[in-house]
Order: structure tokens, then sequence, then C-alpha cells
């Protein structure tokens, strides 16, 4: 679901075909019938926006007719908890849980706990702009008490355990409520239901893949987890053959999440400090509690080590480890509040690395105004892209908005060394690092980012040097003398420091066990820690598949200490021994006294099943030997989450920012908690109960072909790939042809409040029109591959799209908005702006449009807008 | 030549008389044709390597010949890709190699039409004093209410997810030290 993996992971998709081949069923979820579902047994089509409500739907098919994993749920999940009588669903509230505050759109959280769980007050706002729950990316959040403490009911029959709790949230989600919603046939939904549930229990298991065609929804994070609900329910994680694999898009997209370049987290997701936290202490207690169990309980020796790493020498005891020195976060610092920042004036210079955001982001337009809005701009790519022409060839200098000779942004453009001309490592999308080695030396002035940022380190320390002010400190401090290779610094080197070394012996580390809170150790990423173990490059390896069994531990290597499936201790019954000999994983062999199996167990190899923690125990040692999941801090795998999340305890189903309909669960319409930048320059889309919605009556969703490449810098300029898909198109279906009078291989233009873009018409039943209630909703696809530059040239379809953020991470929602098309090419120059100014006047948009979050209850909820900062357009 | 040799180069009589009877491989050859030989069989070396498009990390084996890369293809050894690379990972040799790949520096100054060219290290430099001044200008010791900010919102980044792992961090690792915060990448997209 939310994936076109034959398209966009063509390569992996293989491992599909395979299962395929071997007796798999293989199901294919989604708006548009594509090159997936051409390969797939059955394809469901379902209205974009609306997975919550089908997956939902499955969650009450399972619990109606008890055909969960029971053992498994009892053992490893939390659905024996019992809740605090404090707590309210959505079934009480219309659609809100307990907590809601709509002057801030957020949750104060606390009534969410367990039952006996000290539970103190915790106002959403701040975690909700911090985007806090991205912070959970490896341990789980922290929640009094250790698992003893908590009441349970093991027969799972207490009103307030969460199984109940959860089958009472998801009664409504009926097979005829689906067909309502979704648009899917209540028999196609049930034809699913049962393939999914007769394919997971002992013998057998289901997995599930999504891309971003689930990330990119002001409900993302939920979309997830209730799939997480459905796999955990039915015994489908940490087994072979299970799982939910998110297909990420770029290289080492999960390497830049895992070491990240992202305001709010530090390498292995420990947070950024924020302004409540004065020093290491506070710090510490907000991560992880000291009493905490299982293995984020050692958060501590993380985060010195990695100061440790950071600043070398100038780092004690005393000191705090220069804890002092790490900027502090106290709000959205994200990548969209950055470019409104931009257009207001606020940020003077910008750094693009390998991204084209005039193209790749959401809101073009947005973006390149607040780029011709900086005092200076710094882009590395191998390509002339759009992001460093955008001053001469964007497209608002055809309107008018940007005048090159008026554009006072200073540019500069740095060739960039390509993935042959450098060695490193990516991180591809089931967490394994692969080493590259350099094959040939860049030319001219082409240079890695490794090599740009050492230098422009070396350069500002030197600059520095003699400095008296306080915050020159962290530079003049930091460790930054890697090794170099001529004037290139090691990568293999960097990599050794990630991995950690014991500073006692100058060796690395051979884990994240090894690490240390008391400064003998220093680690750049914990969870990478044993990469480099034995002073070897373990992502280095590359023994044959042809040599190696079939989790072929011995290519690359992969995070955490080279397990393949995660929490595999669950692949085995409480007891130790595998659910079944067919699934068989890891399992504890009482002879050796040890876990034992396929994979590297995900759990303390000499812990026995029957291990119990003795009094007053915390960290690793609290761990039970059947608490499979260990980075949690209850030891269980959350059905029902009591704490960590911006948006609900549960999945809702909510409908889309901009739709064509009104939730017909709730009266409570869209996330409650999404984040909205009620602005001029960012107009949403009239949604139910707003007026005017036929304005743009249809529904737009946008992906990627496999013959370009997201932004299209490295694609649109390759002669071969243009060849392939040498022209931007929109595809619809005949019966909106009709209705709109589109002729298939004729122009069209797509229109939404922020722009219009036009397209070559693509008429196919691939998109077809779907009943949802009393009405026909039609979507429209389109790739958003185009711009200025290359080979291939077209309009910006992320132009269409607006910014509204999910607020567990921030991410926007651009899988689904609402549209018009209308025949022919759209209008050119000033008179573009005319067009859409029409529209919007039609639609009676202003910045307070798509803004009254909250719609359960009276009329007088607040809208969400900022303050109107002088003419920013339009 | 005698005269078995010579009519023994034409196709027609190969083919009647040899065993490819479909006239589809070797009675088909011409001495040019029987000659030739794959690429990467001319290559000096061959360094693995991993394809830099999607996450699924299929791996590859780049081949090089006088120091320069003359073929990239799938390793057949890898557990991931067995071998295979989709359109973008086969059209990687144009990626790295194409005249689309920019050489020099360029640079836009201020209200300015066109490019200009700019050396490297005249251009490191003018990045470090603007930096500085963007640190500076956007400095903030502390918030309203006394609490330490230490950082500063003077300047941004954008990139990371095409981008190595020991990139990342030193991009992470600067950015922090120098109080910058808003580092972003195509995760949060």
């Amino acid at each position: 679901m939310g994936s076109n993996m034959a398209e966009a992971h063509p390569v992996g998709f293989q491992w599909v075909m395979e299962a395929k081949a071997r007796g798999a069923r293989v199901i294919h979820i989604d708006p548009r019938f594509t090159r997936t579902s051409a390969l797939a047994d059955q394809h469901v089509t379902l209205r974009a926006g609306t997975d919550i409500a089908f997956l939902g739907g499955v969650i009450n098919h399972i619990l109606s007719n008890d055909l969960h994993f029971e053992e498994y749920v009892q053992a490893y999940t939390n659905a024996p908890f019992l809740l605090s009588e404090r707590y309210q669903d959505t079934e009480d509230l219309d659609g809100l849980f307990s907590g809601y505050d709509p002057h801030t759109a957020s949750y104060d959280s606390s009534s969410w706990t367990y039952e006996g769980v000290e539970a103190e007050e915790r106002p959403g706002r701040r975690h909700k702009e911090q985007a806090a729950p991205d912070q959970h990316g490896s341990g789980g959040p922290v929640i009094g008490g250790a698992v003893g403490d908590i009441a349970a009911d093991p027969t799972l029959q207490h009103p307030r355990c969460v199984f109940q709790v959860l089958k009472r949230h998801f009664a409504r989600y009926t097979p005829e409520m689906v067909e309502r919603i979704c648009g899917v046939p209540r028999d196609r939904f049930l034809d699913v239901c049962r393939a999914w549930t007769e394919n997971s229990g002992r013998e057998r298991t289901a997995a599930l893949v999504y891309s971003v065609g689930w990330t990119q929804h002001s409900v993302g994070a939920q979309y997830i987890r209730t799939a997480s609900i459905i796999q955990l329910l039915l015994g489908n994680i940490g087994r072979p053959g299970g799982g939910i694999y998110a297909l990420r898009g770029h290289a080492s997209i999960q390497g830049s999440t895992d070491i990240p370049t992202l305001f709010n987290l530090l390498p292995g997701y420990l947070p950024m400090p924020d302004i409540t936290q004065e020093n290491l202490a506070d710090y510490l207690d907000g991560v992880r509690r000291p009493d905490q169990k299982g293995f984020w309980g050692n958060a501590d020796a993380y985060m010195i080590s990695l100061l440790k790493e950071y600043w070398g020498e100038a780092a004690t005891a005393d000191n705090d480890y220069c804890f002092d020195y790490l900027p502090r976060i106290n709000g959205d610092h994200g990548t969209y509040r950055t470019a409104m920042d931009m257009v207001d004036g606020k940020i003077f210079g910008y750094f693009l690395l390998g991204q084209n955001p005039a193209v790749g982001s959401a809101h073009g337009r947005l973006q390149r105004l607040g780029m011709a809005n900086l005092d200076w701009l710094v882009v590395r790519d191998l390509t002339m892209i759009e992001s460093a022409t955008f001053w001469k060839d964007a497209p608002e200098v055809e309107t008018g908005e940007i005048v090159t000779e008026r554009c006072r942004t200073e540019v500069f453009f740095f060739p960039a060394a390509s993935h042959v001309e450098k060695a490193g490592t990516f991180t591809q999308t089931q967490r394994m690092l692969q080493w590259r080695d350099k094959a040939v030396e860049p030319s001219g002035d082409q240079r890695s980012e490794l090599w740009f940022f050492h230098h422009l380190g070396r350069r500002v320390k030197d600059r520095l040097a003699g400095s008296t002010d306080d915050r020159d400190r962290p530079v003049l401090d930091l460790a930054w003398d890697y090794r170099t290779e001529g004037d290139e610094p090691s990568a293999a080197d960097v990599l050794r420091h990630i991995n950690g070394i014991d500073l006692r012996t100058g060796r690395t580390v051979g884990g994240y066990p090894d690490l240390r809170a008391d400064g003998s150790t220093a680690c750049g990423c914990w969870i990478y820690s044993g990469v480099y173990a034995d002073e070897t490059n373990q992502s280095r390896r590359r023994k044959s598949r042809f040599e190696q069994g079939p989790y072929d531990a011995e290519w690359g290597w992969t995070w955490p200490l080279n397990r393949r499936v995660l929490y595999n201790r669950a692949s085995a019954d409480p007891q130790g021994r595998p659910w079944s000999e067919r699934k068989a994983l890891v399992w504890w062999d009482e002879d050796r006294g040890e876990w034992t199996g396929h994979d590297t167990p995900d759990f303390e190899k000499d812990k026995p099943p029957h291990y119990r923690p003795p009094e007053g125990a915390s960290g690793p040692q609290a761990l039970s030997g059947e608490d499979a999941f260990i980075m949690m801090s209850d030891g269980k795998a959350w059905l029902f989450a009591p704490t960590g999340l911006a948006d609900g305890p549960l999945p809702t189903h909510y409908e889309p920012h901009e739709s064509p309909v009104r939730n017909l669960l709730y009266g409570q319409q869209a996330n409650p908690t999404r984040k909205v930048y009620g602005r001029r320059d960012n107009p949403s889309n009239p949604a139910p109960p707003e007026a005017h919605g036929e304005v743009f009556p249809f529904v737009f969703t946008a992906s990627r072909l496999t013959e370009h490449h997201t932004a299209g810098g490295m694609s649109r300029q390759l002669p071969y790939l243009s060849e392939l898909q040498p022209e931007l198109v929109v595809e619809v279906s005949p019966e909106l042809a009709a209705e709109r009078g589109l002729r298939h291989l004729d122009w069209a233009h797509v229109i939404t409040s922020r722009t219009a873009v036009e397209a070559r018409v693509f008429v196919t039943d691939r998109m077809a029109p779907l009943r949802v209630e009393d009405r026909t909703v039609h979507q429209i696809w389109m790739p958003y591959h185009w711009g200025s530059v290359g080979l291939t040239t077209g309009d910006v379809v992320n132009d269409l799209i607006g910014v509204v953020a999910e607020p567990n991470v921030l991410i926007q929602e651009s899988k689904v908005l609402t549209c018009d098309i209308r025949p022919g090419r759209r209008p050119r120059g000033p008179a573009l702006l005319e067009y859409v100014q029409d529209y919007r006047r039609r639609a009676g948009i202003t910045p307070q449009t798509g803004t009254r979050i909250a719609t359960t209850g009276d009329d007088h909820r607040p809208t969400h807008t900022e303050p109107h900062r002088g003419e920013d357009s339009p | 030549m005698g005269l078995e040799r010579w009519i023994g180069r034409w196709p027609v009589y190969r083919q009647l008389t040899g065993p490819d009877r479909l006239g589809r491989g070797k009675a088909a050859e011409s001495p040019r044709s029987a000659a030739l030989g794959p690429r990467t069989d001319r290559a000096d070396r061959v360094a693995d390597s991993v394809c830099p498009y999607c996450a699924v990390g299929c791996a590859q084996r780049v081949y090089v010949k006088d120091d320069r890369v003359i073929q990239i293809e799938g390793n057949p050894d890898s557990p991931i890709s067995r071998g295979r690379l989709c359109p973008k990972g086969s059209a990687s040799k144009q990626l790295v190699t194409g005249p689309q790949r920019e050489q020099k520096v360029r640079y836009r100054a201020p209200y300015a039409t066109e490019w200009q060219d700019l050396d490297l290290e005249t251009a490191m430099e003018m990045v470090v004093d603007r930096v500085l001044d963007a640190r500076r200008k956007g400095w903030q010791d502390s918030d309203a209410d006394g609490r330490k900010l230490r950082r500063t919102m003077g300047f941004a980044g954008l990139g990371g997810a095409t981008l190595d792992n020991e990139e990342n961090y030193l991009i992470k690792k600067l950015f922090t030290a120098l109080g910058a915060l808003q580092i972003e990448n195509q995760a949060r997209i």
C-alpha cells in the first residue's frame, strides 16, 4: 500500500516476484492501477487519503472474528495493560482524544497513560512544533514505572485493557463504512481481510510494503501505526517473511536519518536539546529515565560518547562533556518553516547539498521566492539544477515576480564528485551500510561533500583562532583531526569515529554495549557502533551470495549489530522455541545456554527465556526473557501508544486537509493536530465543512517513474532516460476526460489555489472513478520529475501543492489534495497569476481557509494563521 | 588463401555446413565481430560500488581504464540485487561521465544576469566570510525568558539523502559547532 514498488524500486521488486513464483499471494492496494498492480494477483483501488479507514476495517475484522494470534499478542504486545480512567477515546469525543486544546491544536497526552503510571502534564504544543515524536526512531518514548508495576489483565477482558480499548475504537470501521469512505466494494475488502489473516499465524507470515505514498500525508505516521497494529495482532513482526518494509527513495536517505541532517535530531535518534534542558542531567532525564528498562536506558552512554567524539579532550565530566556547546531548539525549524522564513527575510544564507527544492519540494513557488530573497546561496551538485538558476529561468521570471536585475541573491555553484569519485557508505532501505570504493578521481573543481565540509570547517577554525568570544569555543574545541589522504579527508577514518573508539586503548569498540557514560569512549553514532569492529571496515564486506546462507551476514553491515530482522526474539515463543519449524529464525539453545539461529539474535545472547529481573533492576538488566521489544521502555510492542505521539494514541481516520468529502466517521474532519501555515503565500483549497469545495472537485496525487529520479537532476540530463520518458503527462480516466473535454495526447492544465501546470493528457482506465458515499470521485495523477533544465523539460508539478504538515514528523501532505483540470495550455506570464487569482476568488479563499482545524462542537473554534507580513505574494 | 578457407568466410556456407543452422550465431560472424569482446575485459581495474539512485542499494561494478570509467554493471554477487540494475542504474555511466557534469565553480553576483568563473580557493574563502557573517547576524544567545539558545538562525542547509554517511556526519557536526540548527534533508520531504 502507498507504494508502486515495481516502478520506484524495481530491482527490489524481484523478491516480490520470487515470492509470488513460490506461491505467495501479492495484493496491491493503491489509488492507481500501476506497474505493480499489473504484476500482482489482485489490485484494489481506493480513494487517496483513506488508508486508515481501510486498515482500521481490517483491524475490526480481525478483532470481531477473533483472528488475532493470541499467544503472540499476550506475550509481546501491550494488549493486556490497563489504561488510566482518565482516558477518553474518539468514540467518546466525536473524533478527538482526551486532552485536546483547540487553541494550540495539540494534545496534553497525560490521560493516555497506563493505570498506575505517574503522569505529569505534557503540553503538546512544544512537542508538535519540534516534531518530537520523530526522535523515537530507535528508542521508545519514556514511560514511568517498570513492566511489573503496570496493571494488566492477561485474559484481555478488562474493559480498560488495551485490547478492549482497541476493539471499541475500531468497532465502527465496518466493511460498509470502508465501502462508503474508500470506495472499495465490501466483497473486495473482505477478500483482502481473508487473504491477510489466512496467511498469518504460527505457520505463515505476511509482509507489508509502503513508501512515501504513506508518509506524505497529514496523518502519515498513523498510517504506519495502523499497519503495525495489524501486523502485531497477526504476529507478523520479528518473524521471517513478516514485517513492515519502508521503501525509501534515495541511496542514503536512511543514513541521513540515522546520521541526521535534520534540525531536531543528533546521530542515532538522540534528540537535539531544547530550551527546557539547562544541563546534561536535564537532557538525559528527558531522553530516558534512570530507572528505565531496555537498551534505551543506556542513552547516557550514547550521548556522552557522542559529545566526546564532537569535542574530544575538551569534553570532560567537570564541564558536562561540553553539553553546553550544543545549540537549543525551541520550535519548528523544519525545511518548510525555513523556506517561509526566507520569504520573510529572516535567513541570510542557504546550502543546497545534492538537493533541488525548486522542483523537488512541495510548493516550488515558495521555495524559489524564498531563495530569491537570500544574501547568498551555495549549490553543490553534479549538474546545473533549477535551484541554482532560478534567478534567470524560474517560472516567476515569466510572471514578473522575480526580475533578474533586481534579484539580490549571490549564488555559488560548486561541482560535486559523483558516487564513483569518492569512497564512503550509503545506508540502504533495510538499514544496511555498503561501502563504495573510489573508482576514479573527480576532475576540475569537482569535490566530495567530505572535502568541502572538512575544509570549510578547517578554514572557519583558522579564521576564528585566538577568538575570546564564548560563542566560538564550540568551533575552536571541535575535534576535526580526521586522517587525510592528500587533501581529501579519509572517509574510512570518519566511519571509524562513527563506530566509536575506546579512548583507553585507542582501538575501535565492538558495538554499542561497549559504550560508557564515564567519558572513556567516543562514538559518533551509537546505532552504527560495530561497523568498524576489530578495526575492520565491516561495511566493505562483499562475500558472494553464492558462498553464504539466506541472511547473508557477511555482505555489508546492518545496524544494529548486523541484525537483519529487528526484534527477532519474537520469532520464538515465550519459552524460546520457534513458533513453527517452518518459520524458525532465532531460538534459545538450552544446552549451549544462548540464543542462536539464522540471523544475529536481537536480544542479549545469554539471557534465557525464563529470566526475570531482580527487584530494582534498570536498563537491559530489567528486560525479562520474554521482553522481545528491547528498545521499548516496557519491553512490549505498542498497539496503543501511551505516550510519544502528537496526534493520538490510536490511529483514526481523518480526511486529508484538502478533501472533496466530509468525514463520515466523526465530526472532526481532518487531523486535529496537523500543522497549518495560514499565510497568503500558502493558500489552501477549501474542504468541508468549508464552502466552495466544488471549485476544486477532483482528487490529485503524484508520484515517480522508473526512468526518472525525484527532482530530475540525476535523470533529465541523461539521454537514455530522457528518451525513455520524454514528457510530463497528466493521467485521467475516460470518464473524466469526457466530463472535462480532455483528449488523449492533447494539452490540459491542472489548477489548485497555488498555481496551474500544464501537461499532455494521458487517458487510461488505470484511473478508475470511485463511488464514494453518494457521488463519483475522480482522481488525477501526475509524475513530478520535471523542471526547466535538462534534455526533457516541463512544468513543476510540486508547484501545485501547498504546505500542510503532519504533526509528528513535519512531513508535508503531498500525496493527496484537490484540484481542477481544464483542456488546453495554461495562461502564460502575468495572465497565469490572474487566472489562479480568479479561482481563489471563486472559492472564497483567504489565509484563514483550511486553518479552522477543530471541526467538532461549536462553530467558534479558533483559526491558526500567521501574522501577515507586508506584501507577500500572491 | 585456400579455396576452403575462402568459401568458409561465406556465412551461408557456414550456416549450411556448420552447427549454426539458423545463422544467428557463429555462422553470421565476420572477422570483425568474431574479434569483438566486452569492453569490461579491457578494464585496468574494477571498483566495488553501489547505485546512487533509490534506496534498494544495488551493487555496482565500476570498470576503469586509463583512469576513466568505461562501464558500470550490476554485481551478481550481491544478495540484494543479484546483478540486476534498473534503467536508472543502467544509465549511471552517463550520470558520471556525461557532458552535463559541471567541472568548474560558477558564480552569480547579486543582480547579475550571467554566471562568471571563480577559482575554487577564492570561492571557499568567500563562503567562509559569508558563513561567519550570516552566523553573526542571526545569532541568538537566549530567548525572551532568558533561556539559553546559543545558536544562529542566519543560515540553513538542505540535503543529505544522496550523500554518504561520513559526509552527513561532518555536515551535522560542523553546523552544530557553529550553532546552526536549520539543517534538513529529503527525509523530511
